[in-house]
């Protein structure tokens, strides 16, 4: 997928003055961490911070050994029928999936909800190869048909209202319009209908990987994975290397952890665990099954003083807490993952110079931090995505030059009490009798949507020192 | 617990310039709590600006600074989550694997407070002297609650003043889009944020919207005041329990 995340500020301005998207950013709001908190507190508070150190500690056990997990992970699905394909960059993953389709004379591929595909660009690939790719997941199904990028990891069209979906409905599927939602998802399944039994490939993402069994695992509300990965002759699995966990065992931790965090449900609808392609004696499952290993910049994480964010099991909730995602949307980030998750992955598999404004686009609330499932300390990888801006000369020479001269002074205490004491005084000056300032020459970025309150004309140092010397202390 | 009561107050740089009245404000609680208070003259900064911008250079060199204003003391006091949080969460960071530091920087850490956490938890004040009359919603700024769990402790202050009656607006917990410098490199996005709490606190009915953060303060105020809403006053923690708040 193109990256546009360098134009962040505009797209996040554009978000802002679409008075659509910000009704439904409203609507929408915090949705899903209400249902999240419900469901921390049916679990019982304190069971659930275990259950989330738990997690995290099984992710970290995954990551310690990543190369042996995989391994073990493809020696696994080998011996039981799958074939493993690794794919370096997102490249290898359209050539072993072009590859796929001209081995199997695939002509429609249906397509269960995977991130990574996005992140390669796969349906356009496949379209340019004379592959119909069609998405099954109702949201990407709707935004497939608007020819737009996911919003949200777990809720790709979250951006867009009934009355769109209506619209696009009707102009695709040439019926009626309708605007009850069970109509609309009724039709939707009709026209899937027909895509699920006559197309040749199902590909799917892979939530987990388990390395004892060679599994993928695959959790969707619709039931559409499960069509996916059984029901044409060649399923192909694609997904991200970090994702390999020791055990079954592990398995059920995590899918106690994931559902409740990203939607607040206890369990998702539909749990697929995938092993091998269809044995002797199986009654459905496809004749032939690929998984793709995918890097893509991940192994530039292990290792590394960020390797925290490969625990990421994608669940949506640091975006479902995020004060900047819930007021600019998805599509404002420019690329596949939005929210903190994707402030931190963009940079680092697309490069540090081509998302720049992305590490730098959170206030560092901590509320991203406080709902992940597994820990990850997101601010602080971002702030440590900052340093290395800072550090590879990527920040504008007026805010270094703002820094150097901040810490220069406050290092100064002389210094510092004096340029203060004169800065007070303009600013007060500035106020007016108002006591507030609507705009300041360096500060325009504050004051193009707020007033400054004007200080009250002279600092607290001045103000205790003369105390200090009338009271004879 | 330090059995000593010789308390250094860390006025922080915004309150310093921008209000000086909430520095009285927690010089008057400390001391009427029977501390008793220095203000190092020399202190500035506690270098978080330059440490969430990726400055850490001059983040270190403020750091090492206010480490030998305050050691000597038995406390350090800030009337502010965000410097508290700074020091007792971050400074471990900065000065991580220099053991020498390192230990120095804990220590300091291991003494520092957040003003309404002292007050409650330390001082374990009894009676605020303010007098406040009216109705009050309570902003929780996000580096007090998400890293010292600042939540109850304001709350439970204002609770013991007569004439405050507390309302919850909604999304308390929610970030006003201040965020430091992310409040001048986004402001549209932050002026945004803004208008959302401002919108909550209009709604919770309070004629008065309190918080313990001059960042908060400046962004929420700055807010209302652009949006026309010339009454709602926002006022720091510290004025309304010392009565400094005219």
């Amino acid at each position: 997928m193109r990256n546009q995340s360098m134009q962040f500020k505009a797209r996040a301005h554009s978000a802002l003055a679409d008075v659509r998207l910000q009704s439904v950013l409203k609507r929408f709001g915090s949705g899903f961490a209400d249902k999240r908190a419900a469901a921390r507190e049916a679990y019982g508070a304190d069971a659930f911070e275990a259950l989330r150190d738990a997690s995290a500690a099984i992710r970290d056990r995954g990551l310690a050994n990543l190369d042996a997990w995989l391994l073990r992970f493809e020696q696994e699905a080998t011996r039981r029928g799958a074939t493993v394909l690794w794919a370096k960059d997102t490249a290898e993953i359209r050539c072993h999936v072009l590859e796929i389709c001209a081995r199997h004379g695939v002509k429609k591929a249906i397509k269960s909800k995977s991130m990574v595909s996005e992140e390669a660009g796969l349906n356009e690939a496949l379209e340019a190869n004379g592959v119909t790719p069609v998405e099954t997941d109702l949201g990407e199904y709707i935004i497939q048909l608007a020819k737009e990028a996911p919003s949200h990891i777990i809720a790709p069209a979250i951006h867009k209202d009934k009355e769109q979906v209506s619209d696009l409905f009707a102009e695709h599927h040439h019926r009626p319009r309708l605007t009850d939602t069970e109509a609309l998802t009724r039709e939707a399944r009709e026209m899937l209908r027909g895509h699920f039994l006559s197309a040749d490939l199902g590909i799917s993402g892979g939530n987990f990987l388990v390395a004892e069994t060679g599994s993928v695992a695959i959790v969707t509300n619709e039931g559409n994975g499960r069509m996916v990965t059984t029901l044409p002759k060649v399923h192909v699995a694609i997904t991200g290397i970090e994702k390999v966990i020791p055990t079954l065992e592990d398995l059920s931790t995590l899918n106690r952890v994931l559902p409740r965090s990203a939607t607040g449900q206890e369990i998702e609808n539909y749990f697929t665990i995938v092993t091998g392609a269809r044995r002797e004696g199986d009654l459905d499952g496809p004749e032939h099954m690929y998984v793709i290993l995918v890097d893509a910049g991940r192994t530039r994480l292990v290792g590394s003083d960020m390797q925290e964010m490969l625990r990421c099991i994608r669940c949506g909730a640091c975006m479902n807490h995020c004060p900047v995602f819930q007021t600019v949307g998805g599509h404002a980030y420019g690329w596949v993952y939005p929210g903190p998750m994707g402030s931190v992955l963009t940079p680092v598999y697309e490069g540090i110079e081509n998302a720049l404004d992305l590490p730098q686009a959170a206030t560092l609330c901590g509320a991203c931090e406080v709902a992940c499932p597994v820990k990850i300390p997101l601010p602080e990888l971002l702030r440590k995505l900052r340093e290395r801006q800072m550090q590879a000369g990527l920040r504008p020479w007026r805010e270094r030059a703002g820094f150097r001269i901040w810490a220069f002074a406050a290092k100064r205490p002389r210094l510092y009490a004096l340029a203060t004491r004169v800065a007070v005084r303009v600013l007060k000056l500035m106020g007016g009798a108002k006591g507030r300032i609507s705009r300041l020459p360096l500060g325009s970025g504050w004051t193009l949507g707020r007033d400054m309150p004007a200080p009250e004309g002279r600092s607290f140092r001045e103000l205790y020192a003369a105390r200090r010397a009338g009271s004879g202390k | 617990m330090h059995s000593g009561r010789r308390v250094g107050l860390f006025v922080t740089c915004l309150v310093d310039m921008m209000r000086p009245r909430i520095g009285f404000a927690a010089l008057k609680l400390l001391e009427g709590a029977g501390f008793e208070v220095v203000v190092p003259a020399t202190q500035t900064c506690c270098g978080q600006p330059g440490w969430n911008s990726g400055e850490r250079t001059s983040a270190r060199a403020l750091a090492e600074k206010l480490i030998g204003e305050f050691e000597d003391c038995d406390y350090l006091v800030a009337p502010s989550g965000s410097c508290s949080g700074m020091i007792k969460t971050h400074y471990p960071a900065l000065f991580a694997g220099e053991g020498a530091w390192l230990a120095r920087v804990e220590a300091l850490a291991a003494k520092s407070w957040e003003l309404t956490d002292f007050l409650l938890n330390v001082a374990r004040l009894e009676l605020p002297p303010g007098r406040f009359s009216g109705t009050i919603t309570y902003h929780d700024s996000c580096a007090g609650l998400r890293e010292l769990g600042i939540k109850q402790q304001p709350r439970r202050l204002l609770a013991k003043m007569p004439g405050v009656t507390l309302t919850e607006m909604k999304d308390s917990e929610i970030c006003c889009g201040f965020g430091g410098t992310f409040s001048i490199k986004f402001g549209e996005i932050s002026a945004a944020m803004a208008e959302t709490k401002c919108e909550n606190i209009a709604a919770s009915g309070a004629g008065t919207v309190v918080l313990g953060d001059l960042g908060c303060m400046l962004n929420i105020e700055g807010r209302l005041r652009r949006r026309g809403d010339e009454t709602t006053r926002v006022l720091h923690v510290a004025e309304l329990l010392a009565g400094e708040s005219d």
